[in-house]
């Protein structure tokens, strides 16, 4: 029986021939990411340990990533009593692959995973965060866990009782319109699917429009997998992976491929034209209350938000530049613009991308999870409405229950910013 | 015996559960306080609920989804509830799994505010109708979790053996 690409991954980190779905494994893992939450983490770590005679100590310094990226900087005392617990926890640890509350090192999680390299095809990656799921972008087997579940795996340098999960193929084939993104892929399919449509389960991706995307757009849709209830989205790795991994991340080793088998076994098999796809919304207060624009123009707006773990990369900064250029915000309309880490910031400005944007009225944040998750940086007030390139429009998401989240694409969100009401592209 | 308290629809995400605001608050004896802080009638109930009362939550598909925040589970469980839901999603369900927080899935559960319902192990019977619904049950994996009082003993166990080798 033919193994899809999670099953081999998952074959190989047990030293197992083969894996097939439901069997139950402890895979070895290569990345553990956490964020302001190893916090929580480190409380749990030193738990396992307790009154076993035993100093606690992580399986490998090496392997562990931490980012700060959730409330940066630090939005309370609380907070920052936390970093500074996590930065006496990272030295006293030897841990590496830190990135403090710097312009020189920092982002968000996803994007410095990315960046930096530490993800590569076939890697087991596991984070305390649920956006893990964007890493398959690179072909790896990435999924989001809890903080006590990292606890076992800082302890043990494997995940416990991980069930081998069964694989939808999606397959996105054909030109996508122009200021038709990835991120309108992946909202018509969360839309189609449900919000709990793929729980459990993989999304691996394939097509002609997929082969072609680069890699800023495979990690919109790995990323959004989650919002489906997927343990994990993947895209097999090819050229560009390789391309990225050598190029912007200067990785060096060894990188090898990992393709599905022709006859591995797909529960379910999704076809997606792209050429006919238009420009998605989801509406409040579920990710998966997906309309085309069509129906949804006209509602007015408050605030505008380009950034996140989802798009807010270089080219979503980008075309938001191109479509201001020249042009204001509406009056009345705020836009925050968080680059999703400092490199990006810094690549934006020196392009010409920031002085365009703030000209139009945009105020551009510090790289870092923002507003996204409701703790600072852009609360919204009560009846007002946010449209944003965010993933998640969840009651009281953005800090208000009493306010309303549409999510979009970065292009709809720069052409809606002029008009100050969700606008078609003009 | 367990008195269903409160009934939630479809797709209660984390965030419902514990807003975004209060995750820097991470201790399992703090988190409680904030348990769907956004739901007021809900809170105060579960504030002035005593510790030994079984208290029921019964929601439809997909209860937990969003974010991996270990604190939608230690707010619950911190309550001594007791969670029924259609489906859960796979994080949440998890966390709880791991933390010994008690989640049952039900996939025909019909229920009313107030009735009482008595759990065995292979079905919730609901006293107060007269009609049973059958439990789906954990993975044998996650049972083990169970069984041994939660995640850290479990992981504690594991890592004991090992150094011994």
């Amino acid at each position: 029986m033919g193994m899809t690409i999670v099953e081999k991954i998952l074959a190989k980190a047990t030293g197992l021939n083969s894996v097939k779905s439901g069997d139950v494994v402890e895979p070895k893992v290569d990345i553990a990411m956490s964020h302001e939450n190893a916090a929580l983490v480190i409380n749990q770590f030193n738990e396992v340990f307790k009154d076993t005679g035993f100093e606690p100590k992580v399986w490998d310094p090496d392997k562990i990533a931490i980012i700060f990226d959730h409330r940066v900087p630090a939005e309370s005392s609380k907070t920052a009593t936390n970093q500074k617990k996590i930065r006496e926890f990272v030295l006293k640890n030897n841990i590496t692959k830190f990135h403090d509350i710097r312009a020189d090192e920092g982002g968000i999680c996803h994007q410095i995973l990315a960046e930096y390299g530490y993800i590569k095809p076939g890697s087991v990656v596991v984070g305390t965060d649920s956006h893990t799921t964007s890493h398959g972008a690179f072909g790896a087997f990435a999924f989001g866990i809890g903080a006590t579940e990292m606890a076992s795996v800082w302890t043990l340098g494997r995940v416990l009782n991980v069930e081998v999960p069964e694989t939808i193929k999606v397959i996105v084939n054909g030109e996508l319109k122009d200021f038709v993104s990835p991120k309108d892929i992946i909202l018509y399919l969360i839309g189609k699917i449900s919000a709990h449509g793929a729980n459990f389960k993989v999304l691996e991706f394939h097509g002609d429009t997929v082969k072609k995307m680069p890699i800023s757009g495979r990690l919109v849709l790995c990323n959004m997998s989650v919002e489906a209830g997927a343990t994990s989205g993947i895209v097999p790795s090819d050229e560009e992976t390789m391309k990225y991994l050598r190029e912007t991340a200067k990785v060096e080793d060894e990188i090898i491929f990992i393709q599905p088998d022709t006859d591995a076994k797909y529960i379910n098999t999704i076809s997606i034209d792209a050429d006919k796809l238009e420009s998605q919304i989801a509406c409040p207060h579920t990710v998966d209350n997906v309309k085309p624009i069509g129906e949804v123009q006209g509602v007015k707006i408050n605030q505008i938000v380009i950034g996140s773990c989802t798009n807010g990369r270089l080219d979503d900064i980008e075309i938001a530049a191109k479509i201001l250029k020249g042009n204001k915000i509406a009056k009345g309309v705020r836009m925050l613009v968080f680059p999703a880490s400092w490199r990006i910031y810094k690549e934006a400005m020196k392009l010409g991308y920031l002085e365009i944007l703030t000209g139009a009225g945009a105020v551009i944040m510090n790289p870092g999870c923002g507003c996204c998750l409701g703790v600072h940086q852009g609360a919204l007030g009560d009846g007002e409405v946010a449209l944003s390139t965010t993933n998640r429009n969840f009651k009281g998401r953005m800090g208000n229950p009493n306010a309303e989240v549409y999510l979009c694409s970065p292009a709809i969100a720069a052409f809606s910013a002029i008009k100050g009401e969700i606008s078609k592209p003009f | 015996m367990a008195k269903v308290i409160y009934i939630l629809g479809n797709d209660i995400s984390t965030d419902i559960i514990y807003p975004g605001r209060y995750m820097a608050t991470v201790l399992p004896t703090e988190t409680p306080q904030y348990a769907f802080a956004d739901i007021p009638e809900l809170n105060k109930t579960l504030k002035e609920k005593s510790a030994t009362e079984n208290f029921v939550i019964v929601a439809g598909d997909n209860f937990g989804c969003g974010s991996s925040r270990e604190q939608a589970a230690s707010c619950l469980k911190g309550h001594n509830l007791i969670i029924i839901a259609k489906n859960f999603a796979r994080i949440f369900l998890q966390n709880a799994i791991n933390l010994g927080l008690q989640v049952i899935t039900s996939p025909n559960i019909e229920v009313n505010i107030n009735d009482e319902l008595e759990i065995k192990e292979n079905e919730i019977v609901n006293l107060t109708t007269g009609k049973s619904f059958p439990i789906i049950p954990l993975p044998k994996t996650r049972q083990a979790i169970i069984d041994a009082g939660g995640l850290i003993p479990y992981t504690r166990k594991k890592m004991l053996e090992e150094r011994k080798k």
